[in-house]
């Protein structure tokens, strides 16, 4: 009990030097949480994909479309339960800088996507209404989309100005649910470009497949693009999973670049820490020197040290871990929907803790190992 | 009277390891800072260098890229007729009808694919892009299935290199040769004959077209001119212009991303150089008190150890710009969101970017010594004396 008592107090004899070291600690270990948390999110989408669904698309590249009669051959595969078509959109709301997926599907697209939410009114009232869209919950309190609301949006790929009701708002089935996409009518799409382009109808961008039994997803992948080989667009199909991961790996850099920063910043605390357990050991020379001469072993005095540097870094840690969880939330929200899932997992924490008594650790190893070997005279001697 | 330098700097050798500690967080706070600046500055190069003020390009009205845009034939003759169009020798006008698609390859050293974009061009288009050269092979002869390959890509990609070949839209194309663009975004891309990708990737229109403007003043009255043609539906945008729109949410997100990362970082750096201080005045409380016995003023004594705090700072930002400067060496290749496709570029050091990476460095210094060099002058003579 002395022991601690001890460590506490030498924690707090130099108040501002302990305050600021916890500040910067805190501050680190904050940053690094939210880093974590921002490359978590990049791979949001590969986490909630689901085994059980294919992608099939163009082999060429994703810009090139598929002719809609492949959803029949498509279906005859063994093991197939349901094809849906899909269209990426790429419409814009008001600004460019509004981004949000945009999906033009049709029907058996949202019986595949179990962990979608839809009211069966809503959905019924979307069927019913060419014009209709679904939206998540997140995109929609971002942009304040109610029930009954009209949402212009201005084709880039598609030209023109195209003009949607909001019909349905979904919810997620689990937290990891991407809740920030937009669903307008295949259908509706295509017919319009029926009567504007008639060279761009009837085209698929992607085929989505969902499978009776998943463990059949490598052959069943084989069979569909062996279907289609050697025709005008042979087909690409691979697991949910890889197509997003696929997506992950072009913005590799970028992920790499960050999490590089994010040790970057427990090394420069790292400094801040070893330079303040240094400074301590070295005006404390006569202290230890004393309790030495007391009769105190030398790991007496190295405990103390590494007592006092774990103490400061746990304090600090536990703060800055408290309040990764409120930063996180606002800056998600301020992000809106470019990062449809911005949550702190449970390794982000497991990970800020690690590496928070992994500085104390480190911070206090040449410091104890200085007043190890204080020799008795000579620390009596030292004025600090 | 002032506090000889020599006493600053001395002071910071005598307390090697917290100096260097110190300065050590520093330089990774700087390394930070002036590795973002470089990032974003080598962006800018890459995407500003791919066009040219006199190049002109058309797309389809709200296609926001090449990529996305469709241009008929007829309606391309329309604008190729214009008279602000430059006419070159032999009286042929100076304008590329361009096919932009995007294909996926297979990286090198990974199996990982990559959108790259392919972009089939007139007989004009090499002539329209004086950065273009070839550095190896020759150019593709029109009417043939050759393709000639940016530098970057023929190195990072499989079957892109010289001799090689590639396979896309159903046929097989001979790599006859490399192109180096000057680090512009052509680097990324793989050039052909539009004639020959059009039939290949079944598209009947252009994508785009680019002409060089006979005189660069013209180009508000030609904006004007196709941009008001109810017939045409399309937008005309200086080359310079089009690709810095490319890479504008990508060069966003790098800056923002990076200076909140160095603010956070640097309150970090400020901290440790704030102990570092603090620790300084008080282990030399009594030094202080004679220096002021001695007749040297407050001010004198703030300067001094405001001076000590930039000197460390100093030395950070140096030791951070140092290590900085080998990233000069890195070439990141990642995936431009706006057009979907691989774009390589590499960290790129300016004279503008060393003098701001050191101004933070000493603004981090300034702020972490402030304080203590505040309460080092403001220090009595006499409790400072007793103190020893």
């Amino acid at each position: 009990m002395h022991f601690l008592n001890l460590i506490l107090r030498n924690t707090l004899r130099h108040k501002l030097r302990t305050a600021l070291t916890l500040l910067g600690l805190v501050v680190a270990i904050l940053a690094f949480g939210l880093l974590s948390t921002v490359v978590d999110a990049w791979y949001a989408g590969v986490e909630a994909a689901s085994s059980a669904r294919l992608i099939t698309r163009n082999a060429i590249s994703l810009i090139f479309p598929m002719p809609v009669t492949y959803a029949q051959k498509i279906r005859q595969v063994e093991g197939v339960r349901s094809v849906a078509a899909a269209n990426w959109f790429g419409g814009i709301y008001k600004d460019p800088k509004n981004f949000f997926p945009q999906l033009a599907v049709d029907a058996p697209y949202f019986g595949m996507f179990p962990e979608f939410i839809v009211d069966e009114a809503q959905m019924r009232d979307w069927r019913r209404d060419r014009k209709g869209v679904i939206v998540g919950k997140k995109l929609a309190e971002t942009y304040g989309f109610k029930v009954g609301d009209t949402v212009v949006l201005m084709g880039t790929i598609f030209p023109g100005n195209w003009e949607f009701v909001i019909r349905g708002i979904y919810q997620g089935k689990t937290p990891k649910t991407d809740v920030s996409q937009f669903f307008l009518h295949w259908e509706y799409l295509n017919e319009t470009m029926k009567r504007t382009a008639p060279r761009r109808a009837n085209q698929v961008g992607l085929y989505m497949v969902e499978l009776s039994n998943p463990s059949r997803a490598a052959e069943a992948s084989r069979e569909i693009d062996a279907e289609f080989k050697n025709s005008l667009a042979e087909t690409l199909t691979e697991t949910e999973k890889a197509f997003q991961l696929g997506f992950v790996a072009m913005t590799e850099a970028i992920v790499v670049a960050i999490r590089a920063v994010s040790f970057l910043v427990i090394f420069i605390i790292l400094a801040v820490m070893a330079n303040t357990m240094a400074m301590t050991a070295r005006e404390r020379t006569a202290e230890f020197a004393t309790l030495k001469a007391l009769g105190f072993a030398p790991s007496f005095v190295v405990t103390l040290i590494f007592g006092e540097s774990l103490l400061l870094a746990m304090v600090g840690g536990a703060i800055g871990i408290a309040l990764t969880f409120p930063v996180a939330d606002v800056f998600g929200s301020a992000m809106g929907s470019l990062f449809p899932n911005f949550q702190v997992s449970l390794r982000t924490v497991a990970m800020q803790a690690a590496s928070a008594v992994a500085v104390g650790i480190i911070a206090a190893l040449a410091p104890s190992r200085y007043a190890a070997r204080v020799n008795i005279v000579d620390g009596l001697r030292s004025i600090g | 009277m002032q506090v000889p330098l020599t006493y600053s700097l001395r002071n910071l050798r005598t307390r090697k390891l917290t100096t260097a500690l110190t300065a050590g967080g520093m330089a990774l706070v700087v390394f930070v800072f002036a590795a973002v600046l470089m990032l974003d500055e080598g962006l800018r190069k890459t995407l500003i260098e791919t066009g040219s003020p006199d190049n002109v390009v058309i797309i389809r009205k709200g296609s926001e890229s090449e990529v996305q845009s469709g241009l008929e034939r007829e309606k391309a003759a329309i604008v190729e007729s214009q008279p602000q169009v430059a006419m070159g020798t032999g009286g042929v006008r100076m304008a590329s009808k361009e096919s932009i698609v995007l294909i996926t390859l297979l990286r090198r050293d990974s199996i990982k694919p990559a959108n790259v974009v392919i972009r089939g061009v007139s007989l004009m288009g090499p002539a329209l892009r004086p950065q273009v050269k070839i550095i190896a092979g020759r150019m593709f002869r029109p009417g043939t299935s050759e393709v000639i390959a940016g530098r970057a890509i023929s190195d990072r990609f499989e079957g892109a290199g010289l001799g090689e070949t590639v396979r896309f839209g159903g046929r097989e194309w001979t790599v006859v040769g490399v192109f180096d663009a000057s680090k512009s975004g052509f680097d990324s891309e793989l050039w052909g004959d539009v004639e020959q990708f059009m039939p290949a990737f079944r598209r009947p229109v252009y994508s785009s077209m680019v002409f060089k403007l006979a005189n660069s003043d013209q180009f508000e009255a030609f904006k004007q001119a196709i941009e008001d043609d109810p017939r045409l539906k399309l937008e005309a945008k200086r080359e310079t212009q089009y690709y810095a729109d490319q890479s504008e949410v990508l060069s966003k997100f790098i800056r923002y991303l990076g200076l909140t990362l160095s603010v956070i970082f640097s309150v970090g750096a400020v901290i440790g150089a704030m102990i570092t201080m603090y620790a300084a005045v008080a282990s030399r409380t009594a030094e202080i008190g004679t220096l002021r016995a001695l007749g040297f003023r407050r001010a004198s004594v703030l300067a001094a150890f405001l001076l000590e705090a930039l000197f460390l700072s100093l030395i950070g930002g140096v030791v951070g710009l140092a290590l900085a400067s080998f990233m000069q060496l890195v070439t990141v290749s990642t995936m431009n969101w706006q057009s979907w496709s691989e774009l390589a570029f590499s960290f790129t050091l300016t004279p503008p970017i060393v003098i701001k990476s050191l101004l933070f460095a000493l603004a981090m210094g300034l702020a972490g010594g402030f304080l203590p060099a505040l309460r080092a002058a403001r220090l009595g003579i006499v409790d400072a004396l007793r103190a020893a």
